[in-house]
């Protein structure tokens, strides 16, 4: 447990080192400067747009961290040959291998929860200065506590691609292991598509195949709940635990077969 | 130091050489604003990739700025050309955009040069709304609103106003509307009525509309009592109708309409109308005047 955390330090230092928090200097002014603008623009909906923006840029922001920081986490190591150093320490490999997924999990999570302060602090600062009249248009409050439910699947997600980045990059380049997550990632929200497959294909064959793959493929549209928390819909707090554990899951079987496959890479 | 210095100065030139060339050449406007790349709704869903709602946001801005554009360009041929297509998008993309069914259901049945006047597409959007969210009363009483005040069709409305008042949290005004709209067909106190229960809607840009119609429903009813007082004025066979001749006859001043544009005055059949420069221009279809 001792050598997982050091790793898992280490790569949360080195994505600070790598300036990756910039990025949250970059999101503070995009939604400082867009609650300004959108108010002249948007005909009274500047608090529905501050949400969807905060909520779609936590999101990719998240999602480009966790691709091209996900892809190099091993393949670095390798090419700088460092990993002969690393593994010649009391360190195993299903240990290095959770060390560097819990680093970049922790990178995100810091991300994550500034990039939230950050949308509560705006959305705050718009509902104090609204007067009442304004606010009755608002389907929602300003800073409404459900758009956490939002954030905490956008963070299951961004786990998610983190841990499919990982599993590809214990084996492919980094290169080639941008082009498959980024795939899955797009597979992933169509999924809902192959699963009513049979409805639009006559070939019970081709409606099995397709039904095959909305399992084995990562289901990530379920983790969007974005349109619904912004329009105060209800989101069952069952849903938000089913897709919680659904996703913990599936990063337990990427882990594991990462661990699996680079336990056999041969680094001789 | 200095290498910061030559890249300021360089930029400084680049931004200046820009503004000489736009002087000096000035560009055709490649009308990027009336070209709309995706017309699929369902082609957007799948391109948006998760991201449907902020994508469902462009398309609302889009449809603000388009609206506004056009409503300010009065020179334009094909005005709001593109303002259904717009919102139908942000409302395929985002089926819970609420505003954006209203807006459609305000401004696209609004009759040339405010809108397209299209009641049929203001229609379609609704019934879209009603389909992502059957319990809305407030797109049954617009499509309503719609049949009553664009399409002259009080049965329909009527029938709509029912419709509305039989959903959860409807307000209890609506099924006493629907039996006027019955009763009374198309008078001006039900419009009155319906456009004063807009005025406390929750959007700026809703009570504003409201506030238009409520003067142009009372500048119907000033037309009604000037072109009275002038069929009770005698004149001679062949005498055309003047406001001089009026003033004659009692009329302090040339009457103004709400919005402070003098009325005009048809010389031959002594017909009041508001000024084409009003902004109250142009007053909905006649209704009759019963009170």
């Amino acid at each position: 447990m001792r050598a997982v955390s050091h790793i898992a330090v280490n790569v949360f230092r080195e994505s600070v080192r790598d300036r990756v928090p910039y990025n949250l200097v970059l999101f503070a002014v995009l939604l400082i400067g867009s609650s300004y603008l959108l108010a002249q623009l948007t005909a009274g909906q500047d608090v529905k747009i501050i949400k969807d923006l905060g909520l779609a840029a936590t999101s990719v922001f998240g999602l480009f961290i966790a691709v091209f920081i996900g892809i190099g986490l091993v393949s670095k190591e390798v090419e700088r040959r460092s990993i002969y150093s690393l593994l010649s320490k009391p360190i195993s490999r299903p240990q290095f291998i959770t060390g560097k997924y819990a680093g970049l999990v922790l990178t995100l999570a810091v991300n994550v929860g500034v990039m939230t302060l950050a949308m509560y602090a705006v959305l705050g600062y718009m509902t104090w200065i609204e007067s009442a009249e304004f606010k009755a248009s608002w389907e929602t409050p300003g800073a409404d506590p459900a758009l956490l439910k939002a954030m905490l699947l956008i963070f299951v997600e961004l786990m998610l691609v983190t841990a499919i980045a990982l599993f590809f990059s214990t084996f492919s380049s980094p290169i080639l292991s941008a082009a498959m997550t980024f795939g899955l990632y797009v597979a992933g929200n169509f999924n809902a598509d192959l699963r009513n497959f049979e409805q639009v294909v006559d070939s019970r064959a081709a409606a099995w195949l397709a039904r095959g793959l909305y399992h084995v493929l990562p289901d990530l549209s379920s983790f969007d709940i974005k349109t619904q928390v912004v329009h105060g819909l209800p989101v069952s707090a069952g849903y938000v635990a089913g897709s919680v554990a659904y996703g913990a899951l599936y990063i337990a079987a990427l882990l594991l077969a990462a661990t699996v496959i680079f336990s056999r890479r041969d680094f001789k | 130091m200095i290498r910061s210095l030559a890249a300021a100065v360089c930029l400084i030139l680049a931004v200046t050489l820009q503004v000489w060339r736009d002087r000096a050449f000035p560009r055709a406007d490649p009308g990027t604003q009336q070209l709309l790349y995706v017309r699929s709704p369902e082609a957007l869903k799948r391109i948006a990739l998760g991201f449907d709602a902020l994508a469902a946001d462009l398309y609302w801005i889009r449809a603000i700025q388009q609206y506004g554009g056009d409503r300010l360009d009065a020179g334009k041929a094909r005005r709001y050309e593109l303002l259904y297509p717009l919102l139908d998008l942000a409302t395929a993309l985002d089926p819970y955009f609420n505003i954006a069914y209203r807006f459609g259901a305000i401004f696209l049945s609004e009759a040339p040069p405010g809108g397209p006047g299209r009641p049929e597409h203001a229609v379609a959007l609704l019934r879209k709304g009603i389909a992502a969210q059957p319990g809305k009363w407030q797109y049954y009483h617009d499509i309503a609103f719609v049949h009553y005040w664009s399409l002259r069709d009080p049965v329909a409305a009527a029938a709509w106003f029912r419709r509305a008042a039989a959903q959860p949290g409807a307000p209890n005004w609506l099924l006493p509307v629907a039996a006027a709209m019955l009763t009374q067909g198309s008078d001006r106190t039900s419009s009155r009525f319906l456009w004063q229960q807009m005025l406390s809607a929750d959007q700026e840009w809703m009570r504003r509309r409201a506030e238009h119609a409520l003067m142009q429903l009372d500048t119907l009813d000033q037309i009604d009592q000037l072109e009275a007082f002038i069929a009770s004025v005698p004149r001679r066979p062949g005498e055309p109708y003047t406001w001089f001749s009026l003033a004659r006859a009692g009329l302090r001043r040339v009457p103004e309409d709400p919005s402070g544009t003098p009325y005009e005055l048809d010389p031959a059949t002594g017909r009041v109308t508001v000024s084409r420069s009003s902004l109250l221009f142009p007053l909905p279809e006649p209704m009759d005047a019963k009170r």
